[in-house]
């Protein structure tokens, strides 16, 4: 397939992808700053999900202060963030009309119908928390019909594999910036650990990734610090952990290895850092570092993105 | 102007034979329903996204090509006279092209005076005495046919370079079938789906001799935000091929190849929706981003094919529109079936002299002109336009020629106050390939939604309808 045409759908499904969390993260954060003060403690929630999101320096060159009004301002609707929800369907509308042979049309009916929902919530914006919650969903909801779609009506070839790698990538990235920004709450020496406060925390970091009922089902426990870091780098049975992503990351590009016939860096970067995971306990993560290890991580997922464009998309 | 031929009703009130099915249907469907429909057919095309840019229009980058469900019928009998006269045309157009970058035969014949052809910007003497495969070089045009009565069909407009409306044809029969299957059940129309298989078909059929037996063929756009965009991306999937840009092709050793995500691969033919002026920087615009660097050499070397073929402008332009009819008689030896306009050639100061003193009645045009732009009308002009435009055409009177203000034949159409005649054209498809002429039965018709106005433009208010063919 034409090299445009792979970077334009691996680009499509991580902004899909990336919409995605942003909803999760803007959902998360709001239930969280709902809570009587008591139970956050003071650090600035929205900060936080500014720092999930990548974009807190650029933030604080347009605005002064990171309240709710800004931050979902910002991260939702803003032309001036290249990430916002707005922007990210906006870039995947306009790489799925530039890649229409590539998807099926319940792919482009997805992407195509949602822009077209979504031009009134540009124009009006959202000025209640019901309208703000109702876009959240619908944001979410697309993000899952476009997944759906692609899985149940796309070709296995290496279109399919292509798009799955961006959504891989991108959740990878996802799911490794919010524990990043969220580790020191899981470090167990701090004084507070396991009052009110830590709980609130943790159910938050899960219900971004959308994980929380997840975390009951596999542990049956209540909520400890190692086991949701357990949960999100190396359980490999849920979908958004790093494990898992890099598991299916290995999958697809071996199946593009065979179908080329070839296999290169990408391919041996990506099983390198799958190795890793798949050897690593949280006990040896606690004791070199959550936030080293989820530095390294973040580091060698976007080398492996630029080892893909290297080796395929230009 | 007279009263324009409706082709539905004749004047009197008969009904013609075609119509006499869908009149039955009409009176029996309540304006409700009808209404519904249409809103129907609306919400189809923008999911699918069938839309097209209007260049310069900051609000609204995407619009909908408004869509009468009303369909435009002829009879097969009509049709069969239709098809053989484009069948004619479309031979005499490929021939001239030939002759013009070969022998020039015409030339010495003083048929066509040939600083018509070697003061014209659209000449590309890059083309001179360049093979092209089987002497094709209109692989698919656009012969754009009015009436004025039932009997004639006339030539508008000659569209040899990259006629576009096909996605519309296709779209517009796939939406009418969805919506009104009953309509169709109480009629036998000709399908027009076969196109992109013809099409296919052509484009393969015009390989360079260095290609492999199974040719590769792409669709070369400008991009997404071409106003035809749309029927590009629809083309290459209904064909099967890859929709590239520029930036996807690199020539190397006189060959094209596309990259791919498994390396370089080789195109052998491309239906290339961009304009000659931008093909190649190299050769052409040095400033243009749409095109391949090279692509003319390759060309040049007869490794790849480009349908069309570099420099029909030459044969489309309004200028020499108005030599066609003798083009037709020098290479065939035939009579047109097809009728021209009559034409003023406003270089020749007898024919200025009477333009310029009936500027009221006529259509003029810019011989460069497309679209529906840079035109006067005259019975619709204000005298201030008239006269503006007689300053111009007195200061280059060879870029311009001048019409008698034709009454376009109508069609019922749906409007805001029930069901009224509005004027239409129609734009057939002929393609060419090594062996033969092919020609789906049926066009894209465009209508002129406005009451009273002649101009069928998608760009200035101008809709679209589903053109049958019965086929009895």
């Amino acid at each position: 397939m034409l090299s445009r045409t792979a970077e334009n759908l691996y680009w499509l499904a991580r902004y899909v992808e990336r919409a995605e969390y942003l909803a999760r993260t803007i959902d998360a954060t709001l239930r969280v700053t709902a809570l009587p003060a008591a139970y956050i403690g003071k650090t600035n929630e929205w900060d936080s999900a500014l720092l999930t999101a990548g974009v807190a320096a650029s933030f604080y060159q347009a605005y002064e202060e990171a309240n709710e009004h800004n931050v979902v301002e910002y991260l939702s609707f803003s032309q001036n963030n290249p990430s916002s929800i707005r922007n990210c369907i906006e870039a995947a509308r306009l790489n799925s009309r530039s890649v229409r042979t590539a998807l099926t049309s319940e792919m482009w009916d997805t992407i195509n119908s949602a822009w077209i929902e979504l031009q009134a919530v540009w124009s009006k914006g959202t000025s209640t928390r019901e309208d703000l919650a109702k876009f959240l969903r619908f944001v979410q909801e697309t993000s899952l019909r476009f997944d759906g779609s692609a899985y149940r009506t796309m070709l296995r070839n290496d279109a399919y594999w292509f798009s799955r790698m961006g959504v891989h990538l991108e959740r990878a990235d996802n799911t490794a910036r919010i524990l990043d920004v969220k580790y020191h709450v899981l470090l167990p020496e701090e004084e507070h650990v396991g009052g009110p406060l830590d709980f609130y925390q943790w159910s938050s970091i899960l219900r971004s990734v959308s994980a929380l009922t997840a975390y009951h089902w596999v542990y049956r426990e209540t909520l400890k610090p190692w086991l949701i870091a357990d949960l999100l780098i190396l359980n490999d049975t849920l979908p958004r952990s790093l494990a898992s992503c890099y598991g299916n990351l290995v999958r697809n590009l071996d199946q593009i290895g065979v179908a080329y016939g070839r296999q290169g860096p990408a391919q041996r970067h990506a099983r390198g850092i799958r190795n890793r995971l798949e050897h690593s306990n949280m006990n040896d993560i606690f004791q070199h570092g959550v936030h080293e290890f989820i530095q390294e991580f973040i580091t060698d997922n976007s080398r492996l993105g630029e080892i893909i464009t290297k080796q395929y998309l230009i | 102007m007279a009263v324009a031929f409706d082709e539905m009703n004749v004047a009197g009130g008969d009904l013609r034979p075609a119509y006499r099915e869908l009149a039955r249907w009409l009176k029996e469907t309540p304006p409700e329903a009808l209404e519904y429909r249409r809103q129907e057919a609306e919400l189809l095309f923008r999911r699918i996204g069938i839309t097209f840019a209007v260049y310069g229009d900051s609000e609204s980058t995407e619009r909908l090509i408004p869509f009468d469900v009303i369909p435009r019928i002829m009879s097969g009998k009509e049709w069969a006279l239709l098809e053989k006269g484009l069948k004619q045309r479309v031979r005499a157009l490929n021939m001239f092209l030939r002759d013009i970058y070969h022998g020039r035969d015409i030339l010495r014949a003083e048929i066509v005076p040939g600083d018509l052809i070697f003061q014209n910007p659209v000449f590309r003497p890059e083309m001179n005495g360049q093979q092209v495969p089987h002497d094709v070089y209109v692989h698919i045009a656009g012969i754009d046919i009015v009436r004025v009565d039932a009997e004639d069909f006339i030539v508008l407009e000659d569209n040899a370079r990259t006629p576009s409306g096909v996605s519309y044809m296709l779209e517009n029969r796939e939406i009418m079938m969805r919506l009104f299957p009953d309509l169709f059940a109480r009629h036998k129309v000709a399908p027009v789906e076969r196109y992109p298989d013809e099409l296919l078909a052509a484009l393969r059929s015009v390989a360079p001799l260095s290609a492999s037996s199974e040719p590769t063929v792409a669709l070369l756009t400008p991009g997404v935000y071409n106003s035809a965009y749309y029927e590009h991306s629809f083309l290459a999937d209904k064909l099967g091929i890859e929709l590239v840009e520029g930036r996807d092709l690199i020539v190397k050793n006189n060959e094209v190849f596309m990259r791919t995500t498994e390396g370089l691969k080789r195109v052998d033919v491309i239906y290339r929706r961009v304009d000659d002026d931008f093909l190649d920087p190299l050769t052409f615009r040095p400033d243009s981003v749409l095109g391949v660097p090279g692509l003319m050499s390759a060309y040049a070397a007869g490794n790849i094919t480009l349908a069309n073929a570099v420099g029909t402008g030459i044969a489309d332009d309004k200028a020499i529109y108005s030599y066609m009819p003798d083009i037709v008689k020098f290479y065939l030896g035939e009579e047109p079936i097809l009728k021209n306009v009559p034409t003023w050639r406003c270089r020749e100061p007898k024919d200025l002299a009477y333009v310029l003193d009936n500027l009221s009645e006529l259509v003029v045009k810019e011989v460069h002109g497309s679209g529906g732009y840079g035109m006067l009308i005259g019975p619709a002009a204000t005298k201030a336009t008239i006269e503006a435009f007689r300053d111009k055409l007195k200061r280059e009177p060879e870029g311009f020629i001048a019409q008698p203000t034709l009454a376009l034949s109508t069609c019922p159409t749906c409007t805001a106050s029930g069901l009224a005649p509005r004027h239409v054209d129609l734009r057939p498809f002929v393609l060419t390939g090594s062996k033969s002429t092919t020609i789906v039965p049926g066009g894209l018709t465009r209508v002129a939604l406005k009451e009273g106005s002649l101009v069928v433009n998608s760009s200035q208010g101008g809709g679209t309808k589903d053109t049958w063919i019965l086929d009895e």
